[in-house]
Formats: C-alpha cells, sequence, structure tokens
C-alpha cells in the first residue's frame, strides 16, 4: 500500500506552471460567472461551484492520454473545462439553451461530450462510481490501454454501491482511477460526523486496492499522484485509489447557506492554502512577472465573458425538442 | 416394514423430472444421506439422498427414465430380514420417454397448458417455414448464442451465469463456447454490476444482464432508470445505453412475497426503455434477438413458470421480431382479451373454454408493453366491443389501468361493457399454496369477466 509521498516540484517547468495557472484560473473565473449568472436568474435549479477544488481536476487531467476517460458528480463543470470542453457549450448548458453541450435538456449536473469522452454529470450521489468501473471494463474487453478517472466525493464514500464496485473492479483488474475528491463536507455533514474512519482511500485495502492520499489544493502534488495512478492503472494492475484533501469554498450549491462552517474556517483556507495563489507565488518567485499573470487574468476573463454572452444570447431549446433524444433510432444507428 | 421412496420435488416449480442414474442397486444397504439417485430437473442435476437407513428392496423406475411426476414411488425400501418379492410396483412412471417427447413439460401448477392451436394473422416468419419444438428456455439460450457470435461486443454478465451454467439454466453452455471474458461470473452485488454493465454500455459494449429474478434488480433499479433510461435524453442525444436486462419476473410457485412480484408495470413506466414480456419460445428468441441489437436499453422480462414449456420456433437464419407489434393468437367476435407473458396462458385457456360455450374470443398477445401496440387492440374492441385485460401485477396504477383508458379515449363509442381488468390481487404474494392461488388471476376469473362484458 501506498504511503503519502513528497512532492518533487523542483523540476516543474515554468510553462507547467503557466498551463496549471491558466487552466484554474479558467475554472475559478468561470465558477465565480455562473455564480453571478445564477443570481441574475440565468441559471436555474441546482448549481454545484467547484471554487477551491481546481488543482484536483487540473493536475489530474495533466497527465491523461487521448481515448483516456473520465465521469464525475453534478460538480462537474471544473472537469468539463478541464479536460478541454468549450466554455461556451458549457455555460449555454447551464442557461438551458440550445447550444448547450446537452441541447439545454441535460442542465449543470447533466453534461456530457462523447468528443472529450467525458461521460457526464450524475446527480444521484454514488451512482456514477460503478459507470466508471464499467467504462474501464470496456476498455479493458476491447484489450486497450486506456484509463478511466471516476470522480466522486466525501459523501459518496459511504455509498453502498461505491464498495460494489470496487469489489469487482479489483476481481476483475480494471483500469480505473477512484478519485475521492474529499472537500470535507458531505452538503453539511462533514467527514467527521459522517465516519469514523479516518481514512477514506484505505478503505480500498479491505478489497485489495492499493492507493494513497494527496494534497489537493497542490496541483504538482496531485499530477505526481495522478501519474502514479496512471501508471498503475495502464500496465495492468488494475484499479488504484487517490483520495485527494481539497475544500469548497463555496457553499454545497447555490442555495446554500454554508452554517456547517465558520466564516474564519473558509477564510483561513483561501488565504493560507489556495491552489491558485500557490501556483501564482511560485510563478513570481521564478521569472514570471506580474504583467505576464496579468495578461492572463484578462485574456481568461475575456473568454468567461464570451462565454456568458454566448450563453445568454443562445435561443432556447425548440418546443420539438422535449419529444427527441428519448430512443436512439435503431435503423439509423444500425446503418451508422 | 416396506416403506416407498418417492421421486422428490427439487425446485419451487419442478413438476417432473428425469431418473438419470441410480448410484445403488437392489439389495444394497443404504445410510441416512447415502446418494441413492441422480435426478434431472429442468434446472440441474441433483443428487438425492437417503433419508433413513434400510436395504433398496426393489427399484420401480429404472435409469433413465424422463417425465417422471414428483410424487412417483420411484423405490422400495424394506428392512433386514423383510424380503421384496412380495413387493408391487403400485404406479408406472407418469410419463415414459417414448409416449411424451422430452421437450413437452408437464402442466406448472399455477399456469394452465398451452393451447392446442396458435393462430396469428401477421405471421413473423414466412409461410412454410419448418417449425421445432423448443423450450423457451431454449430458445432464450439460443438468441444470446446466436447474437454473441454475431457480434463480439455483446456479452453476458450476472449471478451464476457461467460456471454454474445460469441459476435456471438459461445460459447453459455459453461459458463453453463464449469463454469467461464473454459469460462473466459477478458477485452478489447488483447494484454495483447493473451501474457496471450501464458503463461499458456506453464504452461500446452490449451488455446482457441476468437477474437471477427482478426482484433482486430493485437494488440496481436507480442505475436501470437514471442511468440507462434517461442518459440519452440529458445528453442531447449523444450516449445512449445498449443494454438488456434480463431474467424471470413475477410469481414462481411458492416462493413468498420479497420473490413474486411483477414489475411489468413499473418499467412500462419509464420513457427511454422499451419493455418485452414474451409467452412463447418463438417471441423469446425473435425478441431477445430484437433486444440484444437494439441501441436503447431494454427491460426483458421472463417468467420461470414458462421456461420449461415447449412452442414451436421458426428455423430460421436470423429470426427477429420488431417491438410493439402485437400478436393476435386467436380472432374472435364477442370480446378482446389483451394479455402478454404469463397471462397468455390464462386468456388462451379461458377463449378455449369459452368457446364451448359459444363465446367467440379474440386473444391479443402484446408482446412488448413499450412500445406498446395499443393500435391492434383498439382494431379489435372496435369489432368486439368489449374487452378483458389479464395480468399478473397489481391492480393500482396497472398496465390494465393504462390499457383501460386508451381504449376508453379511443373506442369510447366502441364500447358496449365496461373494460374489466385480471389482475394479482393487491396484496403481497402469500406463501401459503391455496392463498398464492387466490392471489394470482386465473383462467376461471378470466371466464368469468368474459361473462360480465359479454351479459352470459
Amino acid at each position: 500500500m501506498a504511503a503519502k509521498r513528497a512532492t518533487r516540484k523542483s523540476n516543474v517547468s515554468k510553462e507547467e506552471l503557466l498551463k496549471f495557472y491558466r487552466e484554474m484560473l479558467l475554472i475559478r473565473r468561470f465558477e465565480e460567472k455562473a455564480g453571478q449568472l445564477y443570481g441574475m436568474g440565468l441559471i436555474g435549479g441546482f448549481c454545484h461551484l467547484y471554487i477551491g477544488q481546481e488543482a484536483v481536476v487540473v493536475g489530474l487531467e495533466a497527465n491523461t492520454e487521448e481515448g483516456d476517460k473520465r465521469v464525475t458528480t453534478y460538480r462537474d463543470h471544473g472537469h468539463m473545462l478541464a479536460c478541454g470542453m468549450d466554455p461556451k457549450g458549457v455555460m449555454a448548458e447551464l442557461t438551458g439553451r440550445s447550444d448547450g453541450y446537452s441541447r439545454g435538456k441535460g442542465g449543470s449536473m447533466h453534461m456530457f461530450s462523447k468528443d472529450a469522452n467525458f461521460y457526464g454529470g450524475h446527480g444521484i450521489v454514488g451512482a456514477n462510481v460503478p459507470l466508471g468501473a464499467g467504462l474501464a471494463l470496456s476498455d479493458k474487453y476491447k484489450g486497450n490501454d486506456r484509463v478511466t478517472f471516476t470522480y466522486f466525493g466525501d459523501g459518496a464514500a459511504n455509498q453502498g454501491q461505491v464498495y460494489e464496485a470496487y469489489n469487482m473492479a479489483e476481481i476483475w483488474e480494471l483500469p480505473v482511477i477512484f478519485v475521492i475528491e474529499n472537500n470535507g463536507y458531505a452538503m453539511g455533514t462533514s467527514v467527521k460526523r459522517a465516519t469514523k474512519s479516518p481514512s477514506l482511500w484505505q478503505r480500498g485495502a479491505a478489497y485489495g486496492i492499493e492507493g494513497e492520499e494527496v494534497d489537493g489544493m497542490d496541483v504538482l502534488a496531485v499530477k505526481e499522484a495522478g501519474a502514479r495512478a496512471i501508471e498503475f492503472c495502464r500496465s495492468g494492475k488494475g484499479p488504484y485509489i487517490l483520495e485527494v484533501k481539497t475544500y469548497r469554498y463555496r457553499g454545497h450549491s447555490m442555495s446554500d447557506p454554508a452554517k456547517y462552517r465558520t466564516r474564519e474556517e473558509v477564510q483561513k483556507m483561501r488565504e493560507e492554502r489556495d491552489a491558485i495563489e500557490q501556483v501564482r507565488k511560485r510563478l513570481l518567485e521564478g521569472d514570471a512577472t506580474e504583467d505576464q499573470l496579468k495578461a492572463i487574468d484578462k485574456e481568461i476573463k475575456e473568454i468567461v465573458n464570451e462565454a456568458a454572452e454566448y450563453a445568454k444570447e443562445s435561443p432556447e431549446p425548440d418546443l420539438s425538442e422535449l419529444w427527441t433524444d428519448i430512443y436512439v433510432d435503431a435503423d439509423a444507428s444500425q446503418n451508422a | 416394514m416396506a416403506t416407498e421412496i418417492l421421486m422428490p420435488a427439487l425446485s419451487p416449480t419442478m413438476e417432473e423430472g428425469t431418473l438419470a442414474k441410480w448410484l445403488v442397486k437392489e439389495g444394497d444397504t443404504v445410510s441416512s444421506g447415502d446418494i441413492l439417485a441422480e435426478i434431472e430437473t429442468d434446472k440441474a442435476t441433483m443428487e438425492f439422498e437417503a433419508v433413513d437407513e434400510g436395504i433398496v428392496g426393489k427399484i420401480l423406475v429404472p435409469d433413465g427414465t424422463e417425465g417422471v411426476s414428483v410424487n412417483t414411488p420411484i423405490a422400495v425400501m424394506i428392512e433386514e430380514g423383510e424380503s421384496a418379492d412380495h413387493i408391487q410396483v403400485s404406479a408406472a412412471p407418469a410419463a415414459a420417454a417414448a409416449e411424451a417427447p422430452a421437450a413437452a413439460p408437464a402442466p406448472v401448477a399455477t399456469a394452465p397448458a398451452a393451447p392446442k392451436a396458435s393462430v396469428s394473422v401477421e405471421p413473423d416468419y414466412p409461410d412454410g417455414t419448418e417449425m421445432v419444438p423448443t423450450t423457451v428456455r431454449e430458445a432464450l439460450r439460443d438468441a444470446m448464442a446466436e447474437e454473441m457470435r454475431r457480434d463480439d461486443t455483446v456479452f453476458l454478465m450476472g449471478e451464476e451465469v457461467a460456471e454454474y451454467q445460469g441459476a435456471y439454466k438459461i445460459s447453459q453452455g455459453l461459458l463453453d463456447e463464449f469463454g469467461a471474458k464473454r459469460v462473466i461470473d459477478t458477485p452478489i452485488t447488483e447494484h454495483g454490476f447493473t451501474g457496471i454493465a450501464v458503463g461499458a454500455s456506453w464504452g461500446g459494449l452490449r451488455p446482457i444482464v441476468e437477474f437471477m429474478t427482478w426482484n433482486f434488480a430493485m437494488q440496481g433499479i436507480d442505475q436501470i432508470i437514471n442511468s440507462a433510461a434517461k442518459t440519452l435524453y440529458m445528453s442531447g442525444g449523444q450516449m445512449g445505453s445498449p443494454i438488456v436486462f434480463r431474467g424471470p419476473n413475477g410469481a414462481a410457485a411458492r416462493v413468498g412475497a420479497q420473490h413474486s412480484q411483477d414489475y411489468a408495470a413499473w418499467y412500462a413506466s419509464v420513457p427511454g426503455l422499451y419493455v418485452v414480456q414474451p409467452y412463447s419460445a418463438a417471441d423469446a428468441k425473435g425478441l431477445l434477438k430484437q433486444a440484444i441489437r437494439d441501441p436503447n436499453p431494454v427491460v426483458f422480462l421472463e417468467n420461470e413458470m414458462i421456461y420449461g414449456k415447449s412452442f414451436d420456433v421458426p428455423k430460421m437464419d436470423d429470426f427477429t421480431i420488431p417491438f410493439g407489434k402485437a400478436r393476435i393468437w386467436r380472432e374472435g367476435e364477442d370480446v378482446t382479451i389483451v394479455s402478454w407473458g404469463i397471462g397468455m396462458s390464462y386468456s388462451l385457456q379461458a377463449a378455449d373454454e369459452l368457446a364451448k360455450e359459444g363465446i367467440s374470443a379474440e386473444v391479443i398477445d402484446l408482446r412488448t408493453l413499450r412500445p406498446l401496440d395499443i393500435a391492434t387492440v383498439i382494431r379489435s374492441v372496435q369489432k368486439t366491443n368489449r374487452c378483458v385485460t389479464v395480468e399478473e401485477g397489481w391492480p393500482v396504477a396497472s398496465m390494465s389501468d393504462h390499457i383501460g383508458s386508451e381504449i376508453m379515449r379511443e373506442a369510447f363509442d366502441y364500447l358496449d361493457a365496461p373494460v374489466l381488468a385480471c389482475t394479482g390481487k393487491d396484496v403481497p404474494m402469500p406463501y401459503a399454496a391455496n392463498l398464492e392461488k387466490l392471489a394470482l388471476t386465473s383462467t376461471k376469473e378470466v371466464i368469468d369477466a368474459v361473462k360480465a362484458v359479454t351479459y352470459r
């Protein structure tokens, strides 16, 4: 069983740090904008923001290759941006418009992209874990060496089907990386109140699955742990668990007043551990300049504003869309 | 004192079996727990043990006898010093192999026998096609094997489907032909493996998930509905789930409330699913092949009580039946009886009885509940002006309710009587034999309902 490891941060290039900075900043600014649009009534229903957790997906996506798959929960905007989906299409789905990834029929929690091998966007806590194991089964069956990232939270980690999936993933040696994004709270219930087991990744030991805990506020640590996990899975050794310790700054969803934790707790995390600030500081300690970073900030802001405008302008789905996409046309698919 | 050894019932639905092999001979002394014989049921070969010690006095049913009814005396045990000479053969085996075809099972306790003639006004295969007597069990197996040969992305997973050869022997022989990669034994974790199968379907495979019974699928129903049925819609048409969920549905025989529920109406209410419930072996085969090829998630409801029932199946290289096409088994003038699955056995038997009394019933087998061939039902009701529906499930929010409301909407002016429903009773399934019989619908209930709507 792997233990917590020291991060070898010394050999990271400036280009890579800039890339991480840009990608994490895109998620944060995108989510801030989504929060604004929600406040304006342009986004409805549930909207779960990823602010604070950016280093998790950005660090893990840094090692992925073409054909690797990912599936996650309803807190999915960051994952979509990190795997290269278009911010315009994601934002237009949030506003429920026809140019959204699901043509307005999925919403914040249910987006998919076959092109990006992004398999959703799932609203039932825990349900995406066996789904991810099944995606991995399809790759193993086909005999390729692709891996599936299956993201879930500390809340889902208490669902029974997670452990059913662990068990089968290990007996069938499925190439799946179970990523527990432990942000400390399952909606309003802290991890401490939900379980007495101090470590979520170590539960894998009961099924013979290796894993490790990772500092999820440190994108470089996440990237390195991700590399180990991918190497393990790609070489056919079966599943691997990463428990990534992270923190969400916003409430569970837009309607969560977050009374279950103190303002100070959030503030302390933002000031001392923020993933984007860590990279920014490191860049400035190197030979990056404030101007260089400001230019990136400006560029990201433009991308996000453009996405928001696009999402406002895109028309609502045609009323005929109510009745489409319920069944695949058998004849059409057989001819395809 | 001589004691008769009776043919044992070795499963809840066993009515008869084959006495495959005696492991003792006349004159042998046996102790309690010794294996006397191997007996083949419709599901497995079982070892039959001695209960008491004694001497095998006489073997009444020889090795290899097929169709031996449960409770037929098969041997006589004597005590030491007792002679076997006086023993008379008190009962012959119920059916010798030569007299009855091996594939034809005895009628099962709660399901009437198949009718002698079946009429389809729109045949599913060309006239003159050679027909082969086949059990529903064999038809399902053949359908899976043919589709697995045709498409190597098709695989079967479930509890006991591989090494055990299927809890109900549906997957018999598939492991040998296709190997462990494509015939996958799962641990007992319906919730987990249902989700894994749906994920695999998104990854480009075509899983067939066998539930040992649909009752156990309730553990995984979230994955069937929330993940398999809804994802195409939620993804704006990007991601369908080509997957078949199949297994026995509804009551078997005295297996109690938790193992006896009919899920037809539950799943038929879900947009995004196709729901199939065949009655005959030909339909089981043609519809399962269709289900495996279909790019959508299909709930395929079977019935343990008719697995062993034999029907003619067309001998064709590739026999499929499209969804949403009802079959008219019997044409009639006075009343339309609408059913599907095991309800067909009551319906057809009732139609036979009613014919003797001069009431001509048209019997429609819906075969698929989603899509529902309501047009065929409406056309029939416009002709007969009366309708009785027959289903095994509970009466509230039933398929019968839905069919009745469709008829009221589409053929109100044609009705000469209210549409009556024969359904399972509004109770959990009891264990006691008499109560279970009462809880299920019956041929008599169908006859009574028809008489009520025809005012006889």
